[in-house]
């Protein structure tokens, strides 16, 4: 009985501990909510499940109605993660609305969503409020009669085949996926200026979005490669987001569906769904292209301590380590594009940082002939890389009254002229009083 | 007040012997002086009673600031002092860009206390600097004047610079500025001129040159003296007042002085390069050539001289008229002809209004009114035009100083309200000879007539040292009439020449002046209850005009007196809330208090050296949200601190300010234009003003939320109810509001975490509908309410 209390009270130790949300040491979520219309989703996209949980990841199946539903308690998110699989919900259940979903992801958290034809506004509006627009017609799905899916069973070219992925290893892995894409749903665009959200997957050039059983009257709004069918989101605080017009996109049939693109002789066994949501979903969960940057170091050549000020003309040393999170552990990150400025108002050094394939970055450069009060910023972005922008404050001094430079060989005429002065005056003092 | 008491005193030292009377007037002159420096003092310190001891006003608050850092740090970490926390991010180096006469004398008087064993606060020191100076100030006046007509006229001098409402504007307790300590530099340089040319003395010479020195460090108003003294040298050479003792007055100033102005990092190469000395270098010159002249007549026979004299004119003239081409050919080359602005703005006074809003925008540059005079100087006014009269009756070098000094500080007073300061010395001086000299003339004339006092009897003490000034002056026509070749001043002849010139000269100027009795007596009086008029005066200006510290304001109303402590909430607000590092952005005026009592990084301040960065903040200021909150981001600004006197009336708030703002960032950025913020030449703030007034930064900061307070979003500043009452902020949030409102602090809201999709018809409804929700709940959460 004794230890049995005693194990409770390690475990309620343990429980914050256990409750920490986004954990900058390992930046991995571990707990995923699914929200799904109903349970039949879990067999019949147990696969994409399946190897979610494979990874270590821990998943909780809840019907998005569900009146307990909940992200957080007592101020502590209760997941790191959020995949909302159901297109349909009107409203959610408990305490979850649009505004929490926004909140979980403005904390730093990563939010998979997936809309079909039966998009809902309330999924709709999580995806306007991300930065991704679903077409405003909700009848309309995305048609291709150029690159669809060769199979038996349809006439109306809603099943379509796309392998125009955006070329990032940090997002889709190293493995080039070889087979297109399978894709059913509704398209949605992406505003050019918006520079935090990407296309993943977009839709050839033969696309359009219309309904596909009606006639097509009016010429249809998206059409093209302006139609994006997958596009992910880095939110400024490197939460990320996945969205995409298509449930089936990660389900079982279209996972193992053989898939022949319409013209094209090469036939695969089976399509690039399961590679492409497999390394997507790596990247959203943070297992892929999350950088730390840690240990930024200054010092004056010579020198072992930080100094708070420099002076102008001080040589100085510059460091700063970066790492990469490999899903276990961090390894160092290895580029040769890392770049700090020594910044004031407008850079005065810009200096490509040497590394030492260890994680370590540095430089070395002298201080501007300028004081002021100086940065170090480091602004690395990268496609598909979590974005590190460091700065430190450095302020730095001109010379103090015993720092210039003395007996200027320039000056010479000058000491001369100030000697022979004095002395001509004193030889005058003497002349004149005592020359009588 | 002291010259009834001097005249007075005098009577019954009538019948004892000379030396003893003389050794009478002189302790009581001395105890007299003591009385002065004490009520100097004392008038100064109805702030600290009436409020605290608090340093007032803006410049002070840095000049404090620099005082803490030269007690810590010392005086080589204070030479060197780079600030990294004003003007962020180009840093103020401290050391070179500071006057530090002040300074550097209040941290010697901390320092010699505390070694003393007294341990006082530096803020304490800082506080009762200026009344201590403006003691000292009144003793020089004392010197001065005394060597320019006299004791009597020294001492009337004295007392009356002590309470001149002028002065104690800007030195009352706690009013720790440059004019604190260069008032009395000023003075006591003038008084170590006119004693060096009394007595022709290198010692007081080379005294003057370091009192120069003094002045030099203290204030930049030292280009006054270095102008004025050139002027009179000129003056006297005009008049054929040349003499040696005008050349040992001048010449080690000038060479000794520039010398150690040099030294001054302020000041550094100004001392030779800039056009404010250049008067100073050209009578130098002048003076040598008269002064040849004069050893070359002296030499050569009155033929030959002639002869010399148009050989040397002709070539002379040709050699003149190059340099004075080549120089004018260099000063014309530089934009401003080589004078800096705020000197331009003397010689033009409309110079600034033209070309430099920001000194315009000062309201201390700004002339002053008719009412100013009567209320700084009062009856001073009146007394000065007597004192210049009494001046040239003899006229001396000394008395025909004094005459330039108060021509050019009535010119000066009236182009710059600030520049009353230079003034108020010079009118004391004068009224304080008019008034010791109709003492004088009523008091004998009375002494004359009474029965019982012989005609015959001496005149009093306050005549004859008088007098003896005047002797002094008299040797300088003598000594020019001796034309010696050597000018080496004999202090043996001059002794002789003092004591027999008095007794003559005494008995004309007495048989001149005989008034009748009963006419003497009331002018006597009416004199003396216009010296009553005049200290009750001061002392009503020092307690109720001046003594306001403005950094705590108050107001009296019907139910009693209201303190509004907002601006010392407010520093305190920031001092606590926010990071060390963070940086806070206001306009220009409260840059030395936030960095002083908030201990944040300011962009700009009250030292107005960068006029793009100030002109940045205004253009921030005067942009719509977006605009401004890029301007601000860009210089890494954290908190945005509005002055609002709408609510409880304080008249210098931001928004009365902000024409400046729009003027000054408009002379920098053009696309900023002041007829934007006019409805037809006007400025409102009421519902007929412009959109732009409407929606810019200054606007939306001070009038955010301000409906609430009554319903309506009445200013009682401009009394008129605000043009737009209900608006959001879209990229700042509030942070603080100050009890009365005076203060209000924003935060600028980080950049948005996603960047929403297009907005659509359909949904914008059910979107903005909850975003308005969440507004409202966190508006609730506002933690000052």
């Amino acid at each position: 009985m004794r230890s049995l209390s005693f194990f409770f009270v390690f475990l309620l130790s343990l429980f914050p501990i256990l409750c920490f949300s986004f954990n900058p040491e390992s930046p991995t979520d571990r707990r995923v909510l699914v929200l799904l219309d109903d349970f039949s989703l879990k067999s019949s996209h147990s696969i994409f499940f399946n190897s979610l949980k494979s990874r270590g990841l821990n998943l909780d199946f809840k019907l998005s109605d569900d009146p307990s539903l909940s992200l957080q308690r007592y101020g502590q998110y209760l997941y790191d993660a959020l995949i909302i699989f159901s297109p349909s919900t009107e409203k959610f259940g408990g305490s979850l609305d649009l505004a929490a979903v926004i909140d979980f992801v403005d904390s730093g958290h990563d939010l998979i969503l997936a809309a079909d034809s039966t998009a809902s506004d309330l999924i709709k509006n999580i995806a306007t409020e991300c930065g991704v627009d679903f077409d405003e017609d909700s009848s309309a799905m995305v048609i291709d009669h150029k690159s669809y899916a060769i199979s038996g069973t349809e006439g109306e070219h809603t099943l379509i085949v796309s392998d125009d992925f955006i070329q990032s290893d940090a997002i889709l892995g190293e493995t080039k996926i070889e087979a297109p894409v399978l894709f059913k749903g509704i398209a949605h665009s992406v505003n050019a200026a918006n520079s935090l959200v990407l296309k993943v997957l977009s839709a050839s050039p033969s696309a359009y979005s219309a309904n596909p059983e009606s006639k097509l009257l009016s010429p249809p709004l998206l059409t093209g490669s302006a139609i994006s069918l997958v596009s992910v989101v880095q939110a400024r605080n490197n939460a990320r987001i996945m969205i995409t017009g298509s449930l089936d996109l990660f389900s079982n049939r279209l996972l193992r569906t053989a898939v022949q693109k319409s013209g094209s002789q090469d036939k695969y066994d089976k399509s690039g769904n399961e590679l492409f949501v497999t390394e997507i979903s790596k990247w959203v969960f943070h297992e892929r292209g999350h950088l730390k940057a840690v240990n930024l170091r200054h010092l004056r050549v010579g020198e072992t301590d930080e100094p708070a000020m420099y002076r102008i003309k001080d040589d100085l040393k510059f460091s700063v380590e970066i790492y990469e999170w490999s899903g276990k552990s961090w390894e160092p990150y290895v580029a040769d594009d890392v770049q700090v400025q020594f910044y004031m108002m407008s850079p005065y050094v810009l200096k490509t940082l040497s590394t030492n394939g260890k994680g370590l970055y540095h430089a070395s450069f002298k201080v501007p002939d300028v004081y002021g009060v100086f940065q170090f910023k480091v602004d690395y972005h990268r496609l598909g890389y979590a974005s590190l922008s460091l700065s430190k404050q450095i302020p730095v001094r001109p010379f103090r009254h015993n720092e210039y430079e003395r007996f200027i060989t320039t000056a010479f005429p000058y000491y001369g002229a100030s000697f022979t002065m004095m002395a001509g005056f004193f030889i005058f003092s003497i002349l004149f009083l005592y020359n009588k | 007040m002291a010259a009834p008491e001097t005249s007075t005193a005098a009577v019954p030292s009538l019948y004892t012997n000379n030396a003893l009377r003389n050794a009478f007037g002189g302790v009581l002159s001395f105890f007299i002086l003591l009385l002065i420096g004490v009520m100097a003092f004392s008038i100064r310190l109805f702030s600290v009673i009436k409020y605290e001891s608090v340093i007032h006003e803006f410049d002070p608050y840095f000049n404090y600031r620099v005082t803490q850092f030269l007690a810590k740090n010392g005086i080589y970490e204070f030479w060197n002092w780079f600030d990294d926390r004003t003007w962020y991010p180009l840093g103020r180096v401290i050391g070179g860009t500071v006057y530090p006469g002040l300074t550097l004398t209040a941290g010697t008087i901390w320092w010699l206390l505390n070694s003393l064993n007294i341990p006082l606060s530096v803020e304490t020191v800082c506080v009762f600097t200026a009344p201590i100076f403006s003691a000292l100030a009144s003793w020089a006046t004392f010197l001065l004047t005394k060597e320019v007509k006299g004791t009597g006229a020294g001492l009337t001098a004295a007392a009356l610079l002590a309470m001149v409402p002028s002065y104690i504007s800007r030195s009352v307790a706690g009013s720790y500025d440059n004019e604190a300590v260069a008032i009395f530099a000023l003075i006591f340089t003038f008084y170590l001129y006119i004693k060096t040319l009394n007595t022709g003395s290198l010692f007081y010479a080379t005294l003057n040159s370091i009192a120069y020195f003094y002045m030099v460090c203290s204030w930049g108003g030292y280009t006054f003296i270095i102008n004025l003294i050139p002027m009179h040298v000129l003056l006297c050479i005009v008049t054929g007042r040349f003499s040696s003792r005008l050349y040992i007055a001048y010449a080690p100033l000038v060479v000794l002085g520039t010398l150690l102005a040099a030294l001054v990092p302020v000041v550094g190469f100004n001392a030779v390069m800039t056009s404010e000395h250049f008067a100073s270098f050209l009578v130098f010159i002048i003076l040598h050539v008269v002064a040849f002249v004069y050893y070359i007549k002296g030499i050569l026979s009155p033929k030959m001289f002639k002869v010399a004299v148009t050989l040397v004119v002709s070539v002379g003239l040709a050699v003149c008229c190059a340099v004075i081409a080549v120089l004018i050919a260099l000063v014309a080359s530089s934009p401003t002809k080589g004078w800096s602005g705020r000197s331009l703005s003397l010689l033009d006074p409309t110079y600034a209004s033209k070309y430099i809003p920001i000194i315009a925008s000062v309201s201390e540059h700004q002339p002053p009114t008719w009412p100013s005079y009567f209320m700084d100087i009062n009856v001073l006014a009146f007394l000065v035009p007597a004192g210049i009269v009494a001046c040239f009756s003899p006229l001396s070098d000394s008395s025909s100083f004094v005459v330039l000094y108060i021509a050019t500080s009535v010119y000066f007073s009236g182009v710059m309200v600030r520049l009353m300061l230079v003034f108020a010395p010079a009118a004391c001086i004068t009224s304080g000879i008019a008034l010791s000299q109709s003492f004088d003339v009523f008091t004998r004339s009375i002494k004359f007539q009474l029965p019982g006092i012989s005609s015959n009897t001496e005149v009093d003490a306050a005549e004859t040292s008088s007098a003896t000034a005047e002797a002094q002056n008299d040797a300088v026509k003598t000594e020019k009439s001796e034309e010696t070749s050597k000018n080496r001043p004999s202090k043996k002849s001059k002794k002789k020449e003092k004591e027999e010139k008095p007794s003559t000269k005494a008995k004309a100027e007495k048989r001149l002046i005989a008034l009748p009795l009963d006419s003497s007596v009331i002018s006597l009086l009416l004199l003396i209850l216009l010296g009553a008029f005049y200290v009750v005066h001061c002392v009503w200006a020092a307690a109720e005009a001046y003594s306001a510290p403005s950094i705590v304001l108050t107001s009296h109303s019907h139910d009693g007196l209201h303190v509004f402590d907002d601006f010392r909430e407010a520093y305190a607000w920031l001092r606590h809330n926010t990071d060390v590092d963070d940086k806070v952005a206001s306009w220009w005026d409260y840059g030395y208090q936030t960095t002083a009592m908030a201990n944040r990084t300011v962009i700009v301040d009250n030292n107005t050296w960068n006029n793009t960065h100030i002109a940045t903040v205004g253009t921030a200021m005067s942009s719509p949200e977006k605009a401004a909150w890029e301007i601000f981001h860009s210089l890494d600004v954290k908190y945005v601190l509005v002055v609002f006197g709408g609510l409880v009336g304080y008249p210098s708030d931001d928004i009365n300010k902000f024409l400046w703002m729009v003027r000054i960032g408009g002379g920098v950025f053009p696309h900023i234009k002041e007829p934007d913020y006019l409805r037809d030449g006007q400025y409102r703030i009421d519902s007929q003003a412009t959109p732009t007034m409407l929606n810019c930064l200054m606007y939306k900061l001070s009038y955010y939320r301000f409906v609430e307070t009554d319903g309506k979003g009445f200013d009682r500043v401009r009394q008129t109810e605000i043009g737009k009452k209900y608006f959001k902020l879209t990229h700042f949030e509030e942070v603080f509001t100050t009890h009365h409102w005076m203060v209000r602090i924003y935060k600028l809201k980080p950049p948005k975490n996603r960047i929403r999709g297009k907005t659509k018809k359909s949904k914008s409804k059910t979107s903005s509908a909850s975003s308005r929700a969440k507004r409202s709940g966190m508006g609730k959460k506002n933690p000052w309410h």
